[in-house]
């Protein structure tokens, strides 16, 4: 009996295709159901579609055919997203930034600045509000466009592959970060990635998928309760997960062929 | 707690030298110039004078200062004058050209009717529209004006519309995603894109104003309508006073700076707490 078990249902996506241009297969048969409370990662080679399923997701773009549907009301703040680049405005300081997702349902600062305040305590930022995107280094927007996701408390939160541009050092800390935010706010995550490593470390479900066409090829539980600390990193159950899942992606790799 | 000690006089020197490079650089960028002006009206007069140039040839800077002084009843009104034009024409062309920009960012429509009408208004010589726009238009200041115009707007239309398009795709992702409506995009993520490029459009359209002025001004103003600093400038020409002439040059120089002045601190102080452009990164 695993935590898993005995989730229900957030998002189920059956036999989803997505065809770019009449004749890109970016995704083919896609069957997923992602639960309340997963931490769901999509791992694989570029090109394998991961980036077109978490953008499907979002509703940014739709399906060629297949279905995606959502268990339950979906609400203006029930989703929120993380793209590689931290994607702040410059004009805007960093609480102004996070506002964001408020200001655009008609709530103004003051209403929404307990929310704001609460996001960037949780992204250990509550005392940089009132800095300009520019004063940050790239680790700190990254936690910015974090909290700006948080701020409605969604259900769902969506990664594209957010730290692939930052250090080890610092993509390490945000990892770390990254699983006590979600047990704080206890929402759903998919996270995109092409580490092995990040992808054993955070989520319970890795999805491994392959390229040309994008499609999943396997799924690996990785079973070690949260809370999971620094020291998982060097654990024998990590390394064996991350053998799995490393084997797992080179099949994908081959099969991309 | 001793090598911090150590290393404590060095910093300090390192700080001071900073500041005294900055100190000299701030004064040598107004003490510089001052003395490249000065010596070059110190040899512009001995050149006059030590080889008994004719003052119809080129005067020297004495007569012409004479002349700022001894003409200023007849030069300041045609400097407010063509103050005046060049302003009101780059107001319209902020407003008009910001306007069609919006338009045609939210129309594409509206882009694919008129967007090669605002390019033949550009491209066509605003001396050749000049004498045409006197014959419609009855007051000379309103056919000047729309000279002037027609320079300016272009390049505030042309910048703002790139301003406009040239916001990060992911954010229009996420205003998509938190359900953002036409008007809030505009407001909130496309408009404040588009501040630096405006910005850069109107320090090039403030030039061109005062350039469409002066040129409306040669065409329009030789009818002895006497417009503004221009029409000085010309007619001082026929009348062969050139002290005169020289001074309503300079005047009309001290306008461009200005504006040109005015033009980048308002630039200055809208961008300087984010962009790039407004940034001074310390050495």
């Amino acid at each position: 009996m695993t935590a898993r078990q005995g989730r229900r249902p957030l998002l189920t996506m059956s036999r989803i295709e997505k065809i770019f241009g009449g004749e890109t297969v970016a995704l083919k048969g896609l069957s997923l159901t992602v639960n309340g409370g997963d931490f769901l990662s999509l791992l694989g080679p570029s090109g394998c579609g991961k980036s077109t399923a978490l953008r499907l997701i979002a509703g940014l773009i739709h399906p060629t055919s297949g279905r995606l549907e959502w268990s339950g009301e979906r609400g203006a703040g029930d989703l929120g997203i993380v793209f590689q680049e931290p994607t702040l405005m410059p004009w805007l300081t960093v609480a102004q930034n996070v506002w964001l997702p408020y200001r655009l349902r008609g709530k103004r600062f003051a209403e929404a600045q307990r929310d704001i305040e609460a996001a960037l305590e949780l992204v250990g930022l509550a005392d940089f509000s009132d800095a300009h995107p520019r004063e940050l280094s790239g680790g700190m927007k990254m936690r910015v466009s974090i909290a700006r996701a948080m701020v409605t408390r969604p259900r769902l939160i969506l990664l594209d592959e957010p730290f692939a541009s930052l250090d080890e050092i610092t993509r390490f800390k945000l990892n770390n970060d990254l699983l006590e935010m979600k047990a704080a706010l206890g929402c759903t995550v998919i996270f995109v990635t092409h580490s092995v490593f990040e992808s054993v470390f955070l989520s319970d479900r890795v999805i491994v998928m392959a390229a040309r066409p994008g499609r999943v090829i396997n799924e690996l539980g990785i079973e070690t309760p949260y809370p999971r600390h620094a020291d998982f990193r060097t654990s024998n159950e990590y390394a064996a997960h991350a053998r799995a899942v490393s084997n797992a992606l080179g099949e994908a790799m081959g099969a991309a062929a | 707690m001793n090598s911090f000690d150590d290393a404590a006089p060095t910093l300090d020197e390192e700080e001071e030298f900073r500041a005294r490079r900055n100190r000299i650089n701030r004064i040598a960028k107004w003490t510089l110039p001052s003395l490249v002006m000065a010596l070059s009206l110190v040899a512009w007069h001995f050149y006059v004078t030590l080889n008994d140039v004719p003052h119809y040839v080129l005067p020297g800077p004495v007569p012409v200062g004479k002349s700022i002084i001894e003409d200023w009843a007849l030069l300041w009104p045609a400097m407010l004058t063509t103050s005046r034009l060049t302003i009101l024409a780059l107001f319209l062309a902020v407003t008009g050209g910001v306007a069609l920009a919006v338009a045609f960012t939210q129309s594409r429509w509206a882009e694919m009717s008129f967007f090669p009408y605002a390019v033949i208004l550009q491209v066509t010589p605003v001396v050749a529209i000049a004498p045409l726009l006197q014959i419609y238009v009855d007051s000379a200041f309103v056919a000047a004006l729309l000279c002037a115009w027609i320079v300016a707007f272009f390049p505030i239309l042309s910048n703002t519309t790139t301003g406009l398009k040239s916001a990060d795709h992911n954010l229009h992702d996420l205003f998509t995603i938190y359900g953002a409506t036409r008007w809030q995009r505009l407001r909130y993520l496309a408009a404040p894109s588009a501040l630096p490029y405006f910005l850069g459009g109107l320090r090039i359209a403030g030039g061109l104003a005062l350039i469409g002025a002066v040129v409306a001004e040669f065409v329009i103003g030789r009818t002895g309508t006497g417009l503004g600093l221009a029409s000085t400038l010309l007619e001082a020409s026929y009348r062969f006073n050139f002290g005169r002439l020289y001074a309503a040059l300079i005047l009309i120089s001290i306008l461009g700076i200005a504006i040109f002045a005015i033009t980048s601190l308002i630039s200055h102080l809208m961008l300087r707490k984010w962009h790039e452009s407004a940034l001074t990164r310390e050495v």
